[in-house]
């Protein structure tokens, strides 16, 4: 067997509320396995089990060929970690950060010093040793934690939603530098994610956890095309939405969500059809923009979260749809909860299956 | 009533004139350092007891927790009046601790204002403990850190609320008068105090040594005090 990580029935319940259920997942040595599922679908959990930081109630887990109980699940420990979803820093410098692992390990000083300076290149904070974790920036804070577990070289790597809540520039460094580790190192990487397009961008293995519940595993576009059978759980991922397409004239296509809404798509289908639309590429203004964009929809701003370094907005345009923007567009617009606003975006931007 | 306004500012002024020259005063510097040192020991001793204590506490959950912290929270008021009393009376010949022979002498003091701060101490280290980030304990453990030394990255993040609890727990001991009183009957050269001294000495006709010293321990907490900002400061 070639399995790195087995996870055989594993069963989670906290008192009285089962997070997972009789889970069964094999992680390959050297793949990137994405988790995708709804917020609330038991993702955290299981990454904390193959963390080792929680034990399960049920099943067992294998690593490396061997099975983990209590006489090695410390000890197993130091062959993975985990970066959290909620950036979690020491109360220090961006050096005694990055270094706290190393240190554990009895590394020398020299060698700290080297990998410490080699990794804040990776993730480019050059010259950041000095400053403290808790003044940074959102995107920075995300990308010190990232660097804090890439600097162990570990095995198997786990990522918690690693760019949920960032800005495309500070996503696509932690992205870049995940990927390197991976390739160089041959690292094991398991991350979740709950936005389709995320696992959608990778050729590797996609597992979609529904209720504690592996659904399906495959490739992005295999699950994709199962959705429907999903539906229901599909639409709690966001701006998903389900409805009959019709082609037009000029090579596009209208689909009609409800009575009220419809979305322009560059590509051709008949029928039914479900769409996904990424929230960064979304436009958010107060009046209508002047552009080439075919998608324009009014909507009130309903729901605001701060995700840091951007802004998630929830906009009510007959259905729910998101939209995030950076923190600045966001304060230079003044906007409120109730705010009438207008999302606007490409007929390219619109994924369909 | 006018006239005795008058002629207490007059006293107070002329106190404050011979205040600076009593700085250098023998009597004065010995009173001085015999307080630092008892009220330093006192802390560092409820220190001994009430970080383990503060610490086990803020960690572990268990039944009774909350009547727990609720009980040192209402000992951090104890007047010290009363518990000078309780201790002359345990301290004394015929109490259950005389045979220690503590009653007036500076050991006697510093265990007494080593029990009136240790819920201090307690009260404040749970709180340190309690507000570090829950996923430091996580955090620690998935870079590679034992239990244990899981442990005490919580504790290192909770550096600044345990140094608060050191500085308000020494503030506390030095500015209480009842223990000094009670257990070290100010005896001079051997357990006169600077609350003392403020307290008793000004009716024997040496008020300016009063005046002195009172200036000296508003300094010493107006110090301390400074120092608590600094760190809160810090802290935002």
């Amino acid at each position: 067997m070639n399995s790195f990580v087995r996870l055989q029935g594993l069963t989670k319940r906290y008192n009285d509320a089962t997070a997972l259920e009789d889970v069964n997942l094999e992680v390959k040595r050297s793949e990137v396995i994405t988790v995708i599922g709804p917020n609330g679908s038991g993702k955290t959990t299981l990454l904390r089990m193959m963390a080792f930081l929680d034990k399960p109630t049920e099943g067992e887990i294998y690593f490396d060929g061997g099975k983990v109980d209590d006489n090695n699940r410390n000890h197993l420990r130091t062959k993975c970690t985990m970066v959290f979803q909620k950036t979690a820093l020491f109360d220090a410098t961006v050096y005694n950060n990055i270094a706290y692992g190393l240190r554990m390990r009895k590394r020398s000083k020299g060698e700290i010093k080297e990998r410490i300076l080699e990794i804040l290149e990776l993730v480019r904070l050059e010259g950041y040793e000095k400053r403290q974790t808790k003044k940074l920036s959102g995107g920075e804070q995300q990308r010190v934690s990232l660097a804090r577990a890439l600097v162990l070289n570990t095995e198997l790597l786990l990522l918690d939603e690693p760019t949920a809540n960032l800005d495309p520039r500070n996503a696509t460094i932690i992205e870049e530098a995940i990927t390197r580790v991976n390739r160089e190192y041959d690292t094991t990487v398991v991350a979740t994610t709950h936005n389709m397009f995320q696992a959608e961008d990778t050729t590797e293995r996609v597992a979609l956890l529904l209720n504690g519940r592996i659904a399906e595993i495959g490739t992005a576009s295999e699950i994709f095309r199962n959705a429907s059978k999903n539906l229901a759980s599909f639409a709690r991922l966001e701006n998903v939405f389900s409805g009959i397409s019709k082609t037009r004239k000029d090579g596009t296509s209208l689909i009609e969500i409800n009575d009220n809404l419809w979305i322009e798509a560059a590509s051709r289908k008949e029928g039914k059809a479900t769409i996904l639309v990424r929230p960064e590429d979304v436009i958010v203004s107060r009046k209508t923009v002047n552009s080439s964009a075919r998608n324009v929809l009014a909507g009130k701003i309903v729901g605001i979260s701060d995700m840091g370094s951007t802004v998630k907005l929830n906009v009510d345009v007959g259905k729910p749809f998101v939209a995030q923007i950076t923190k600045r567009s966001f304060s230079e617009m003044r906007l409120n909860l109730n705010s009438e606003v207008f999302l606007t975006f490409k007929a390219s931007s619109v994924y369909m299956v | 009533m006018k006239r005795m306004g008058a002629e207490s500012m007059w006293e107070i002024l002329e106190g404050v004139g011979k205040v600076i020259l009593l700085f250098g005063n023998p009597v004065v510097l010995e009173t001085t350092f015999r307080s630092i040192v008892v009220s330093g020991t006192a802390t560092l001793l409820s220190a001994l007891l009430g970080i383990p204590l503060g610490v086990l506490i803020g960690f572990k959950d268990f039944a009774g927790k909350r009547f727990v912290k609720t009980i040192f929270n209402a000992l951090l008021g104890v007047p010290t009046v009363a518990l000078g009393l309780i201790l002359y009376l345990a301290f004394s010949h015929s109490g259950f601790l005389g045979f220690l022979d503590l009653l007036y002498t500076p050991v006697g003091i510093m265990i007494g204002q080593a029990i009136l701060i240790v819920p201090i101490m307690i009260s404040l280290v749970i709180h340190a403990v309690e507000s570090v980030d829950p996923d430091v304990m996580d955090l620690a453990r998935t870079l590679g850190a034992s239990e244990t030394e899981a442990s005490f990255a919580v504790l290192r993040e909770s550096t600044a609320g345990v140094t608060l609890a050191f500085i308000s727990c020494f503030n506390r001991a030095i500015a209480e008068l009842g223990v000094a009183v009670s257990v070290g009957g100010n005896i001079r050269g051997w357990t006169r105090m600077l609350t003392t001294t403020i307290a008793l000495e000004a009716r024997t006709g040496e008020i300016e040594y009063s005046i002195a010293m009172a200036a000296i321990l508003l300094l010493i907490v107006f110090a301390v005090t400074l120092v608590i900002n600094l760190i809160q400061g810090r802290r935002l």
